[in-house]
């Protein structure tokens, strides 16, 4: 590890003043200082956040939810109110990493963990998100878990979360504070697409702080799933993940959502599709179409061209669960 | 503010409890948790696997909560209540999860053991797994090359119920 200087701040504004262009912030530590033995990432100073408080989960005025940015992925998935209002969230987190990891791993470091691509992770190769301008191996390389959604000529790296599939499904909203002031910004937002900048992943500037998660008043606590297809059964990052979450008025679907994970540079949504579900009765058929309809601009590589099919699967049976409630105890034929 | 250092070369004071022990120590910034426990203090019982968080042999205890130790930096554990493998029996009395090990012979080389120890004292804390299939989820985070797993699910399956009752198993009980 490249030597750094540490600091405690003991508020936010006192973090976010220390930050400059080549400090990281600190909290779980998952990711980054496993980056940090790697090289990949190299600052020069580190601000540990976790005397700033900002590790409680309680309700928000409006009948939502505030998560606090150092709350752990464990602590988050087993929160009582989680468990039961925003069960598709607890799904998605518990699918992720380990038991280990989630005790350490923060709510806002999960949304800022960097793509698991190989050729990112291996310095003595070229990689346009690490320098940028360098170039992509991963184009033509290995990239059997690479994106088929969404990629540019400058980088196909994937988004590895599975929490951030979850959220991007609720419609969060991630609230980050810089020297500026604080702002509020709708999950859809936050992550970004590489176009030829792949060297940012999200909107945050380099001394903005994420300090919560918000969640809208809870909506699909009955019709929701998480379905997560990875190499095997447990600690694996997804080939094609779908979170998948339905309101019904009688049989009718009144909402959807219909998030993707493991297939684009961030959690993959298609309003137009959730809109394709909304005001039908479920079927397979319309599940077919509304898959068929969201991989339509698919645009696989040399190794990943099978994710196009299983993703299909995926959402096709996700949403079969979600519709049925599955996941809550319904019965799936 | 506290622990600032200006010059990256600084160690920083910590204070934590290790092994039921107050500990004062000097750190640089960038040492792990591992590798002070290994390298600066003699418990070599946790194991460098991957070094990169993949494995689990790295498995400590920080506030009753399994972490990898590897991921961790010794600087950030100020304050913090640290056992290891070391720690986890009274005197000559092993813990009911390694006596439970032992019992079902659940290790061929031993390397990853400390760690699973470990992983499942921290399980049987979190009070999740409740059937084999949830202990095989739960213990995902430690790696096994021998591919001992089967018996060590037999295993952490026979301490849970004695570790929640108080009760230790016998040695050589052989359910």
């Amino acid at each position: 590890m490249t030597p750094f200087s540490y600091h405690k701040p003991n508020s936010v504004s006192e973090a976010v003043n220390l930050a400059d262009a080549c400090s990281h912030f600190i909290a779980g530590g998952t990711n980054l200082v496993d980056l940090m033995k790697e090289n990949v990432v190299r600052p020069t100073r580190l601000i540990d956040i976790s005397g700033l408080g900002l590790n409680d989960i309680h309700p928000t005025p409006g009948g939502g939810v505030l998560i606090g940015a150092r709350v752990s992925n464990a602590d988050l998935a087993w929160h009582p109110m989680i468990e039961q209002h925003y069960p598709l969230l607890s799904d998605a987190i518990l699918a992720g990493a380990s038991p280990q990891l989630r005790n350490m791993a923060s709510t806002g470091g999960n949304l800022l963990q960097r793509t698991r691509c190989y050729y990112f992770y291996d310095t003595g190769t070229p990689c346009n998100k690490r320098e940028p301008g360098s170039g992509c191996p991963a184009r033509t390389g290995m990239n059997r878990m690479h994106a088929i959604l969404g990629a540019s000529d400058a980088c196909v790296a994937t988004h590895p979360s599975d929490m951030c599939v979850a959220l991007a499904a609720l419609e969060a909203v991630v609230h980050v504070q810089g020297p500026s002031g604080e702002r509020q910004i709708p999950f859809a937002d936050f992550h970004r697409l590489p176009e030829d900048t792949p060297e940012r992943d999200n909107q945050l500037a380099f001394d903005e702080l994420v300090t919560g998660i918000e969640l809208p008043p809870p909506m699909f606590e009955h019709h929701y799933r998480y379905l997560k297809i990875r190499d095997r059964a447990s600690y694996a990052f997804a080939l094609v993940s779908v979170a998948a979450a339905l309101n019904f008025d009688g049989e009718v679907i009144q909402q959807a959502r219909l998030t993707l994970g493991g297939v684009a540079h961030k959690p993959w949504r298609d309003l137009a599709v959730e809109r394709m579900l909304v005001g039908q009765v479920p079927s397979e058929a319309l599940f077919t179409r509304a898959a068929q309809t969201l991989l339509q601009g698919a645009q696989p590589l040399s190794h990943n061209g099978f994710k196009v099919t299983l993703a299909q699967r995926a959402i096709v049976r996700a949403l079969d669960d979600a519709a049925r409630g599955a996941a809550n105890g319904g019965a799936r034929p | 503010m506290s622990a600032i250092s200006s010059n990256g070369a600084d160690t920083h004071p910590i204070c934590l409890t290790l092994n039921g022990q107050s500990r004062t120590l000097q750190v640089h910034p960038w040492v792990t948790l591992l590798d002070l426990l290994r390298e600066q203090l003699d418990l070599v019982g946790t194991k460098k696997g991957c070094d990169h968080g993949q494995c689990g042999a790295c498995t400590v205890l920080r506030d009753g909560k399994r972490v990898n130790a590897c991921l961790t930096l010794a600087i950030m554990c100020d304050g913090a209540d640290l056992v290891t493998i070391e720690g986890l029996a009274s005197g000559d009395v092993l813990h009911p999860m390694q006596r439970a090990f032992i019992t079902h012979d659940a290790f061929q080389c031993g390397y990853c053991t400390p760690g699973q120890i470990c992983s499942a004292v921290g399980l049987a804390h979190e009070g999740r797994a409740d059937n084999r299939e949830a202990i095989r989820e739960q213990m995902s985070g430690n790696l096994c090359r021998c591919g001992a797993y089967g018996n060590i699910v037999a295993a952490v399956e026979e301490a849970l119920p004695l570790m929640r009752d108080g009760i230790e198993p016998q040695r050589g009980q052989n359910p």
